[in-house]
């Protein structure tokens, strides 16, 4: 019987097997930030233990960073303590660290691809849950926790279950306008926030080959969101075309090695999923969430649901909970809900093609009275590609605040944050609780969504405008 | 780490489910740089409503919290693990967690007791009946019990093999790895020369 593509993956990176335990993986990348490595460099330094591949490890200040007056020191004492925290482990273990002010500096998992780190068959690690991106690349990604990230700089391995694999194709062509952010909150709102649980999953089909490397990216980052250990898709032309000539891309005899391993990365014609779901791109339409998981979302063309919609008791318990979090009415059309802050940016829509993509939407109209429209570039390098396209103008012009590279409100640890019963569209990735700012409501939507949200100051799509 | 056996303490009834990291410990509770001191941050968004069960004094010693199915899903922080320690929990029992927090609390030494949903049911009715009841988990025999007499509750949770066996050791990971050292190596010597470096 042939192999998936997540098990020609695993199995070249199997260290040691043996009954009853995890397998050993090796790691060829791990990436670091100033949040979840502290307590794994000091548990090194109480061990006397150094970092065993600093060469395959690489460092960014992301989830804290200030997005204005960014070349200033950090205003707020605790977020600057971390940093600098970071910045003294980089120095003390070597390893290599894209600070701020650094055009490489920016989200982890922006700036893995933008330097060409990012390659197909990899295995790839962070202490972030959303390292699945990295899965558009045909790798298998993963977030892992402190202890973990504490395991892997030592041993640059990690014991692991193998996971089971699913199969998500998506047939058809998405129509104009459908995103895929459309695409993904679609099947996470069909499969419930546990579905993937303790699987690896490859997306496939004609609507994925399809889409750009970018617009993959936002799908596998979401694969976390649904449950599932990591998402990956199969390597073509268009991974190849977008590795080639990037910093760390393999060059001369090296790039047509590498390009002729990846070629094989495929799941066989007879490999066997231990579960597939079949979607069809063609009926999808702008998807947006109601509720506080990403999974509680409906087209934006319907109404927000009511708990008696449910059938299964706790889903209409969490329903009406999150209703009640979301300050919303059943009934009312998903349209007519105000927003008073849109965000663009993050791991999910915060690369250039997203700010493309809502900057057309903006371009020659202004931000509705009572809405703010903020925009984050991913890294530095995507807010100076987007200053050398002018888009940085055209969000000006239309009275946006253009910001400097980082996660941002995508989780409020930085002061860009909701106040208490703020509502925002954002194109994050999580609609959790207090995830934006304590008391904050968040709806989850595409950049298209968003910049037109922002000039309407109710959800919207650009056909609205 | 510290082993863990066998525990009894007081349960603490949490009925809800898709309790998230954000939700066990918001981000702005995670910029300390140490292990400890995180229990000012569990569950910071309720702890300021006075109903809210850990506010509650009959749970006050509680170390065994018994959730919803899926919890601990969403980010990866373990300091969402450090922080039901800090605070002083030892297990938690759900009918599913969130992978990654359920590695987390493995390595961290916390249990996480996976039992039916309707064994969460029978103990939450119990403990809400009598308020400070005590639950007790045996990690050798897999067992959670409450109760006693014709009420009492038994079953038995699952936890994978190599967890189990880590826990009741209280080993670390590391040093395990670092053990097979060898085998690391030679890995290491046949990887593609083409693989990228950061540096
Ligand atoms: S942008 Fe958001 S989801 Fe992505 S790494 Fe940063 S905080 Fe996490």
């Amino acid at each position: 019987m042939g192999k998936t593509l997540s098990e020609k993956v695993w199995d070249e990176h199997v260290v040691r097997q043996a009954a009853g335990e995890p397998d050993l993986l090796y790691v060829d990348l791990h990436l670091v930030h100033e949040v979840t490595s502290p307590q794994a460099f000091e548990g090194l330094r109480l061990a006397g233990r150094p970092v065993r591949r600093p060469d395959l490890t690489v460092a960014t200040e992301d989830h804290n960073v200030p997005t204005i007056d960014w070349d200033k020191p950090i205003a707020d004492p605790v977020s600057r303590t971390q940093v600098e925290t970071l910045r003294s482990n980089a120095a003390e273990f070597g390893v290599p660290l894209h600070q701020l002010g650094d055009a490489d500096q920016g989200i982890v998992h922006i700036i893995g691809p933008q330097l060409g780190l990012t390659q197909p068959g990899m295995t790839i690690v962070c202490g972030d849950s959303h390292t699945s991106t990295h899965g558009a690349f045909g790798a298998i990604a993963f977030g892992i926790g402190t202890s973990q990230v504490e395991h892997v700089l030592a041993t640059q391995t990690l014991p692991q279950a193998k996971p089971k694999t699913m199969a998500v194709t998506v047939e058809g062509e998405l129509p104009d306008g459908v995103t895929a952010k459309d695409l993904v909150l679609t099947l996470i709102a069909h499969t419930g926030t546990g579905g993937g649980q303790g699987y690896i999953v490859e997306y496939r089909g004609e609507a994925i080959r399809n889409l750009s490397m970018e617009a993959r990216m936002t799908i596998c980052n979401m694969s976390i969101e649904w449950g599932a250990k990591a998402g990956l898709i199969a390597p073509d032309e268009k991974t190849f075309a977008y590795i080639e000539g990037r910093t760390h891309a393999p060059k001369g005899e090296d790039w047509d090695a590498a390009v002729a391993h990846w070629r094989t990365l495929v799941s066989d014609d007879d490999a066997r999923f231990d579960k597939e779901i079949v979607l069809d791109a063609s009926t999808m339409t702008p998807f947006v969430t109601w509720g506080t998981n990403p999974g509680q979302g409906v087209p934006l063309a319907a109404s927000v649901p009511a708990p008696s919609d449910f059938e299964d008791a706790d889903d209409a318990t969490a329903a009406e909970k999150a209703l009640e979090y979301m300050g919303l009415q059943a009934g009312t059309p998903m349209r007519e809900i105000k927003v008073d802050t849109v965000f663009v940016g993050s791991c999910t829509n915060g690369r250039i093609e997203d700010l493309r993509a809502a900057a057309a939407v903006v371009e020659g109209r202004h931000v509705a009275d009572g809405t703010r429209l903020l925009v984050v570039p991913g890294s530095a390098r995507v807010r100076l590609q987007a200053e050398d396209e002018g888009l940085d103008v055209i969000f000006k012009e239309a009275g946006a605040e253009w910001r400097g590279a980082g996660c941002s409100m995508c989780l409020g640890m930085n002061p860009d944050q909701l106040e208490p019963g703020e509502r925002s569209a954002s194109t994050s990735n999580r609609n959790f609780e207090g995830r934006q700012g304590k008391g904050g409501r968040t709806h989850l939507v595409s950049p298209l969504v968003a910049a037109a949200t922002a000039i309407r100051g109710t959800l919207s799509s650009p056909a609205d405008l | 780490m510290q082993p863990f056996t066998t525990h009894t303490g007081v349960a603490v009834p949490l009925r809800r489910s898709n309790v998230d990291t954000d939700q066990i410990i918001p981000a702005v509770y995670l910029k300390r740089v140490a292990r400890t001191g995180f229990e000012d941050g569990l569950f910071a968004a309720w702890r300021n409503d006075s109903t809210f069960v850990l506010n509650r004094p009959e749970y006050a010693e509680g170390s065994i919290l018994v959730a919803g199915p899926d919890f601990g899903t969403g980010s990866s922080r373990e300091h969402a693990v450090w922080a039901l320690q800090n605070y002083g929990f030892r297990a938690v029992i759900s009918s599913r967690f969130g992978d990654i927090f359920r590695g987390n609390s493995g390595k961290a030494g916390l249990l996480t007791a996976q039992v039916d949903q309707k064994v969460v049911q029978r103990i939450w009715d119990h403990l809400e009946d009598r308020p400070g009841a005590t639950v007790s988990i045996d990690l050798e025999t897999r067992t959670v019990k409450a109760g006693d007499g014709v009420d009492a509750i038994e079953d038995s949770f699952d936890i994978d093999d190599y967890t189990r066996w880590q826990l009741l050791e209280g080993l670390d990971d590391i040093d395990i790895t670092l053990g097979h050292e060898d085998e690391v190596s030679s890995y290491e010597a046949s990887r593609p020369s083409w693989k990228p470096v950061t540096a």
